[in-house]
């Protein structure tokens, strides 16, 4: 295979492709808000996925301060509680996560890390942007509907979904969030496509596959696998919309609700876990391989230091995506179904730990005798080891039939995917926008605001979720609106809600910290300069910062070595940028 | 986009062989597919996309099938006419695969006229194949109403299993949604064909980019895909 770092006699391959032409907008509206530039949409996209990810939050503290100190706020009853629970999950892992670092973080650095001009098709991608603005839409709709949201719980189980006992189930509740799925499937494909086919197709010169940083790499994965994963959560989507409009059965066995037999017979509630379940485990992936990626470029960078284990890293991330196709059913051990799927599902699971484990220790060996520097990115990265790790090693529990079993449906689980899913992702997000900033807005974030930021999160996150891993393991089931007379639930347990909740909402107000610093900075943070991290990747090598419409002025870079030149020995400086050529190649190609 | 430059004045890349040269091209800068462009490769991989959406629609509809307590309505009595008086069984469905299956060879056809330039050829050929689709899509009207009439409704029928209608409505719905995207499709393509947008470079009203001959080449593909869809719905609906 072609080595990643490059030889000095090695060839400059001859362009493929001519230049592209991009559509030039002319009016306001056609540059900053039909835009089709994918920068552009890619901040329509975060804000967006922003907005709504603060109702998600609010949410949360809704409920925390439920389960923190029941029976004290009238306004939130158990059918309310359930209406929150399911719209906090579902906007915290579809609209916010997988929106923001797809739409947001894909749109905004694939062209520029792969050396082109913008997505491979701008006007489609715009699309793609104000169809998920229309789920959204819909999706808040549904909180001002007759009835109000579903309180199916965001996994949407029928037949209870779409039963009168559950809040929206007989009313618009379901409907529009089954609707509003459908509809950010089909946006999203739009947006999938673009950023597949720009990192297959649409690369610059010198940018093989294999020098790629790994924040491509991750996204690109994600984005295939959410395009195969998708699928699933629509066929499931319309089936259930069906039987909940047109009188259908697919997922409703013959049932009586409140006294009186209804209409439906014959179909299979299982059926639709397993196409949850079969977009569900791989949508962990999605918004866990992005930030696989984006953190080994922030460590790598912050700590001076190429990533240990490139190509293996690579690999990883692909047999990741493949793996976490054939896991699904770990969800569903105590579904009923034959127990020889739960011996195959629990082997895969754990199989997959292997990948993950290497990417961990590479992480790992990437800071050792790294130089490193405690910057905000930095501390987020090393956040989201932390994190992650912890969330893994709950995890290989609950991959394990027998000891899953009783703690299904528990805290613990609720512990266990906050970690792992909930905050690691959110920490490489915040790590990338204290990163990034500089290049989107030509400022830096304020670094105090920024440590404040960190450290009430990081801590604060700690505080709430490693108690409810032990809230669990006493038993507390979960999605319960209150505990009321369980006699086997221990005191310590009610001290430590309270607790949880008043540190989730402390958690909740540094998030507005971090919202007015992104807004503050905008025209009183420190002057950037194209460069304020001395990164090699391409995207901080732009003429211009912020960088224009087209990105790179007339000519496209040229790249000549992979992402990682930290330190290397002998240099000049202590990185070197992917396009700069080796001196060899620099004297060669003046003499002739 | 276009066409690839030729630059004589540049190296090539010294390539190993064997499978670490394999593993080279794939890898190699700019282009994962070599002279395959940004639209086919986009079709491509929305096909790909879309396999997982009708693959998922048949799995649901066999595990329906498999797990209901009811008979299942027996397909070839239920899709059976009478014609003259005689009673033949699928025939009407046996007819609209022969029509779809005809329309991807003009598809075919068309597109290779387009890549001749052939305007008014692919032109015809393509409203030739937009009009077997609209055939197909007007039997399948036709069989929907026929069955609606007899009482199969999206939550029962007189025969058996609840599951037969619904499935039945919700995947040739589905299919026929697409057929007829196809067709409205072919039909833009045609006359931009006709018009000879492709020579004379006009640009998209949307896109605002030059359009290619070779569109009529990806809507080929999605024709051709629909028709193996199709093949599948008919082997796993109507013959099982
Ligand atoms: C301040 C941060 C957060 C707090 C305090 C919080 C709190 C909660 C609480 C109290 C529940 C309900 C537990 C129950 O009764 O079963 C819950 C459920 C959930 N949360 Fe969070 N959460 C936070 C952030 C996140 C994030 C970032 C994600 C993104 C993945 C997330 C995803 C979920 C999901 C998927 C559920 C399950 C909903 C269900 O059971 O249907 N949460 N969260
Ligand atoms: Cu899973």
């Amino acid at each position: 295979m072609v080595d990643v770092r490059s030889g000095i006699g090695e060839a400059l391959p001859p362009p493929e492709v001519e230049d592209v032409e991009l559509y030039h907008p002319h009016s306001w509206w056609t540059r900053y808000v039909f835009s089709q530039d994918a920068k552009i949409i890619a901040i329509q996209y975060a804000t967006t996925a922003i907005a709504i990810g603060m109702v998600a939050l609010v949410l949360s503290w809704l409920m925390r301060l439920q389960l923190g100190f029941p029976g004290t706020f009238q306004l939130i009853d158990a059918e309310a509680y359930y209406q929150f629970i399911t719209m906090h999950g579902m906007i915290m892992v579809i609209y916010l996560l997988t929106a923001l670092f797809l739409g947001g973080f894909g749109n905004y650095l694939i062209p520029l890390m792969v050396g082109a001009r913008d997505m491979v098709f701008p006007y489609a991608n715009m699309l793609s942007y104000w169809i998920y603005l229309l789920a959204v839409l819909v999706l808040v709709a549904s909180f001002f509907a007759p009835g109000g949201p579903t309180g199916a719980g965001w996994t949407l189980y029928p037949p209870q979904a779409v039963l009168s006992g559950t809040p929206g189930g007989k009313d618009w509740g379901i409907i529009l969030m089954l609707s509003s799925l459908i509809i950010f499937i089909i946006g999203f494909t739009m947006g999938g496509l673009n950023y597949v086919v720009t990192v297959l197709q649409g690369r610059t010169r010198g940018m093989t596959l294999m020098r790629m940083p790994l924040t491509v790499w991750g996204i690109f994965t994600a984005t295939v696998m959410a395009l195969l994963a998708f699928p699933a959560l629509f066929v499931a989507c319309v089936m259930m919309l069906f039987d909940r409009l047109l009188g259908t059965s697919f997922f409703m066995p013959a049932i009586v609700e409140m006294g009186e037999q209804l209409q439906h017979g014959g179909g299979s509630p299982i059926l639709f876990q397993h196409l949850f379940w079969f977009f569900g485990h791989p949508e962990v992936y999605i918004v866990a391989l992005p930030a696989f990626g984006i953190v080994s470029d922030l460590i790598s960078t912050h700590a001076r230091k190429n990533i240990f284990g490139y190509r293996m890293m690579v690999w990883a991330i692909v047999i990741i995506g493949g793996l976490s196709f054939i896991v699904w059913a770990h969800h569903m051990y105590v579904s009923g179904m034959n127990p020889y799927f739960g011996f195959f599902f629990a082997t895969t699971t754990l199989i997959i730990a292997v990948p993950t484990a290497i990417k961990v220790y590479n992480w790992v060996l990437t800071l050792w005798r790294g130089n490193i520097h405690l910057t905000l990115p930095m501390l987020f990265a090393l956040a989201f080891i932390v994190t992650f790790v912890n969330g893994g090693l709950t995890g290989l529990f609950l991959g394990n039939v027998v000891v899953d079993v009783p703690l299904s449906d528990t805290m613990f689980v609720v512990a266990h995917f906050h970690m792992v899913m909930g905050v690691a992702p959110i920490m490489v997000i915040f790590g990338a926008i204290y990163h990034w900033y500089p290049k989107i807005t030509g400022r830096m974030l304020n670094e105090v605001l920024g440590q404040i930021h960190f450290w009430v999160t990081f801590i604060g996150a700690y505080a709430i979720f490693f108690p409810m891993h032990y809230v669990g393991l006493v038993g507390v089931p979960r999605r319960y609106y209150e505990l009321g007379e369980m006699a086997f639930v221990a005191d310590s347990v009610h001290s430590l809600n309270a607790f949880i909740s008043v540190m989730a909402l402390i958690v909740g107000a540094a998030q507005i910290v971090f919202l007015f610093n992104l807004v503050w900075s905008l025209r009183h943070g420190r002057e950037a300069g194209g460069n304020p991290w001395r990164a090699t990747t391409l995207e901080w090598q732009t003429p211009e910062t912020p960088p224009p419409h087209g990105n790179w002025g007339k000519e496209l870079p040229v790249v000549y070595r992979w992402a990682y030149d930290y330190s290397v020995p002998g240099a000049p400086e202590d990185f070197i940028p992917q396009n700069q050529p080796s001196p060899g190649r620099v004297s060669h190609e003046a003499a002739s | 986009m276009s066409a690839p430059i030729k630059n004589p004045a540049a190296e090539t890349l010294p390539r190993p062989p064997g499978l670490a040269g394999l593993a080279a091209d794939w890898a190699s800068d700019q282009r994962t597919f070599k002279n395959v462009s940004w639209g086919k490769a986009m079709m491509w991989i929305f096909l790909l996309s879309d396999t997982f959406v009708f693959g998922c629609f048949l799995l649901a509809y066999m595990a329906a099938r498999m797990a209901t307590t009811v008979p299942w309505p027996n397909p070839s009595e239920v899709f059976a006419l009478e014609i003259g008086g005689t009673h033949l069984p699928l025939i009407l469905i046996a007819i609209m695969t022969f029509v779809l299956i005809s329309s991807s060879g003009t598809m075919a056809m068309a597109v290779n006229y387009g890549y001749r330039r052939d305007r008014r050829k692919t032109a015809a050929l393509m409203l030739l194949t937009a009009l077997f689709g609209a055939t197909f899509v007007g039997m399948q009207a036709f069989e929907w109403s026929k069955l609606i009439a007899e009482g199969v409704r999206p939550w029962g029928n007189p025969w058996g299993a609840a599951q037969f209608g619904s499935s039945f409505f919700m995947i040739t719905g589905f299919h026929g949604t697409h057929v007829t995207f196809g067709v409205i499709f072919l039909l833009i393509v045609a006359r931009k064909v006709w018009r000879g947008d492709f020579d004379t470079e006009r640009r998209g009203f949307f896109t605002s980019r030059k359009g290619r001959y070779e569109i009529v080449e990806i809507t080929g593909l999605y024709w051709h895909f629909v028709d193996l869809v199709w093949v599948f719905i008919f082997a796993f609906f109507y013959l099982w």
